[in-house]
């Protein structure tokens, strides 16, 4: 009886050990999460001025802002997401409607997975080649195309996936009443879907608007105001590269800075995408 | 039946016809743009490999099998290899990756098992809104917040407590720069905990809860549920889980290149700096004058490209095994 009861003893001591070292796995991942907004908001909120959002990025040891640095990244998500969500959008809409159980989808949601979680400066580099090469110059049109490569897979996903829960009897009613596919697929399926659709849109939005490998060398970066979008064109996170490893001052405070307005976009966009889709997590 | 009303009919009858072939036509021409969009989606993929490969021609036609093995990386000699970054990534990847999946499973563990009904979701969520911090936003953090943590307290404590012991002193070697393999592996493991975090959450949510209630109706522990039952159930969800961090550690860029001190040499020390291969691209690319220099970064991305790709499909094969065996 007494083996049997240290034997339950030590199986429960050792269950209370392993908890623990749970929770404190826990408490390690949500430390972190915390240890780094609270250093960015230290950091960051410090440099917090009007104007950061109304000058230029100065030379070194000088007063400035991020105008042109946000103008830029602004662009370009807008141009990457104009370009890459109606290749995502169809892609995914031919996934989940025409060829649902087709060998072709099989491979495509195979081979986008992986593009998924591709490193983005492999993207880069393949841009590089593609654009900036034959072109003989950097230019933010190459950048746009570098973060329209890495939305695609992001919305092609979730658009798959939100079709995909789209009910049968709803795409067969539109058919009964005689509609075409493509217009059941626009008027029931896509708006059935619509806020999960939105959702890897948002996503997509958050994902590049802090990329920076896939900029390096293709919009590279600019001191000056720009619009010119066939030439090299200041980014966010780019900029945040170029000043946090400097020597200045300035520029490292502008590095973070930027660094808190990047995040806190990133955060936000995710928020406000995950509250568009969490009732249906809920139930 | 008159001829009027006949008349009628007839051009009610072909308007209908011309609606339904006008039908016909677009949705053709949806379906063929959607088909479009998705072979689009391997062209691309097939498309970074042919560039890749191309780029990196002149490369690895002048080193040959060479490039793979040799230390060194020299710019004005243009003599150029590839063993130290890749000995970096490979370094690196793998340290992060032993000190995310204990951690990454005890959340899971925690998240499935021990957490109260109401703080479940916001925890998860937290834990998921890390995945989706900038990889710049680790860097400058790790450069000038953790790495002088590190240099000032942590280093110099296990570069005493390693001195007299042979084999860890090397390892453990200073003098402590902060910056380094090391501290690029501690930021690494930081950023991959969220992707093994929630997938594996996502495989433990799979398990049957006949499964675990048959456990625990025998007299189990948690513990002992988790560690017979749920994680033998979702083994290769766990595997693929740790795959794709180790595809995402492997290809981390930013990150990395803030804090790795880009030392083309390979040293004992995880003390000392290094370099990984996406750390090298991203520091000398736009200065890379000459041909021969540009084709051998491109030669780094291809090789890193090789590199994750396998990685990448294996997971994707893991994780479709689990989705296969939930969906019947």
């Amino acid at each position: 009886m007494s083996t049997a009861q240290s034997l339950h003893q030590s199986r429960k001591r050792k269950n209370a050990v392993m908890m623990a070292l749970c929770v404190i796995a826990a408490g390690i991942g949500l430390a972190w999460l915390a240890l780094i907004l609270g250093a960015l908001l230290y950091k960051g909120l410090s440099g917090v001025s009007l104007a950061v959002f109304t000058q230029m990025t100065p030379p070194p040891g000088d007063a400035g802002g991020l105008l042109n640095a946000i103008y830029g990244s602004i662009v370009m998500t807008i141009i990457g997401i104009v370009v890459g969500t109606p290749i995502g959008v169809l892609a995914g809409t031919y996934m989940a409607e025409y060829g649902r159980f087709s060998r072709l989808t099989t491979i495509v949601r195979f081979i986008n997975d992986i593009l998924l979680s591709a490193p983005s400066i492999i993207v880069g580099l393949f841009v590089y080649e593609l654009l900036v090469r034959p072109m003989g110059h950097f230019s933010a049109i190459a950048g746009a195309i570098a973060l329209s490569i890495l939305v695609i897979p992001v919305v092609v996903r979730t658009t798959e996936d939100m079709l995909n829960l789209v009910p049968n009897a709803l795409r067969e009613a539109g058919t009964a009443i005689g509609a075409p596919r493509w217009v059941v697929i626009r008027s029931v399926a896509y708006r059935a879907a619509l806020s999960g659709i939105v959702t890897g849109i948002l996503l997509a939005i958050a994902r590049i608007s802090g990329e920076t490998a896939p900029l390096l060398f293709t919009a590279l970066n600019n001191q000056f105001w720009s619009s010119n979008l066939n030439a090299p064109m200041a980014s966010l996170p780019v900029t945040i590269f170029q000043f946090a490893l400097s020597p200045y001052e300035e520029w490292q405070q502008l590095a973070w800075t930027g660094a808190l307005i990047i995040t806190l976009t990133v955060l936000g966009l995710s928020i406000i995408a995950r509250s568009l889709t969490g009732r249906r997590e809920d139930r | 039946m008159s001829a009027v009303s006949e008349a009628a009919t007839s051009s009610a009858m072909r308007t209908r016809e011309a609606t339904v072939r006008r039908f016909a036509v677009t949705d053709m021409v949806f379906r063929a743009a959607t088909r479009a969009s998705a072979i689009l989606v391997l062209v691309l993929l097939g498309g970074v490999a042919i560039s890749l490969i191309a780029g990196s021609w002149e490369a690895l036609s002048k080193f040959g099998i060479s490039f793979l093995t040799t230390e060194s990386w020299n710019p004005v000699t243009e003599n150029f290899g590839a063993l130290a970054p890749i000995y970096g990534t490979i370094v690196t990847s793998a340290i992060a990756i032993i000190i995310a999946v204990p951690i990454g499973i005890g959340i899971a563990v925690f998240l499935t098992e021990l957490c109260p009904r109401p703080l479940r979701r916001p925890i998860g969520i937290a834990v998921e809104l890390l995945a989706g911090i900038p990889s710049i936003i680790y860097g400058i953090w790790g450069l000038f917040v953790f790495a002088p943590f590190l240099q000032t307290t942590i280093q110099p404590f296990i570069i005493w407590l390693f001195k007299g012991i042979p084999g860890l002193n090397s390892l453990f070697a200073g003098p402590p720069y902060g910056i380094g393999l090391l501290t690029s592996s501690l930021i690494l493991a930081i950023m991959v905990l969220p992707f093994i975090t929630s997938i594996t959450k996502d495989v433990f949510d799979t398990v049957p809860a006949v499964l675990k209630e048959s456990a625990y109706g025998i007299g189990c522990t948690t513990w002992e549920v988790t560690r017979r039952v749920t994680i033998p159930y979702t083994r290769v969800g766990i595997m693929g889980g740790v795959m794709l961090g180790l595809g995402r550690a492997l290809g981390e860029t930013m990150a990395v290149t803030f804090v790795i001190g880009n030392a083309h040499r390979i040293s004992a020390s995880l003390f000392a700096p290094g370099t990984t291969i996406s750390a090298t691209i991203a520091n000398e690319f736009t200065e890379a004058d000459g041909n021969l220099y540009t084709s051998s970064l491109v030669s780094l991305g291809l090789i890193l490209f090789i590199i994750t790709f396998i990685i990448l499909a294996l997971a994707r094969y893991m994780l479709l095994r689990i989705d296969s065996r939930t969906g019947a």
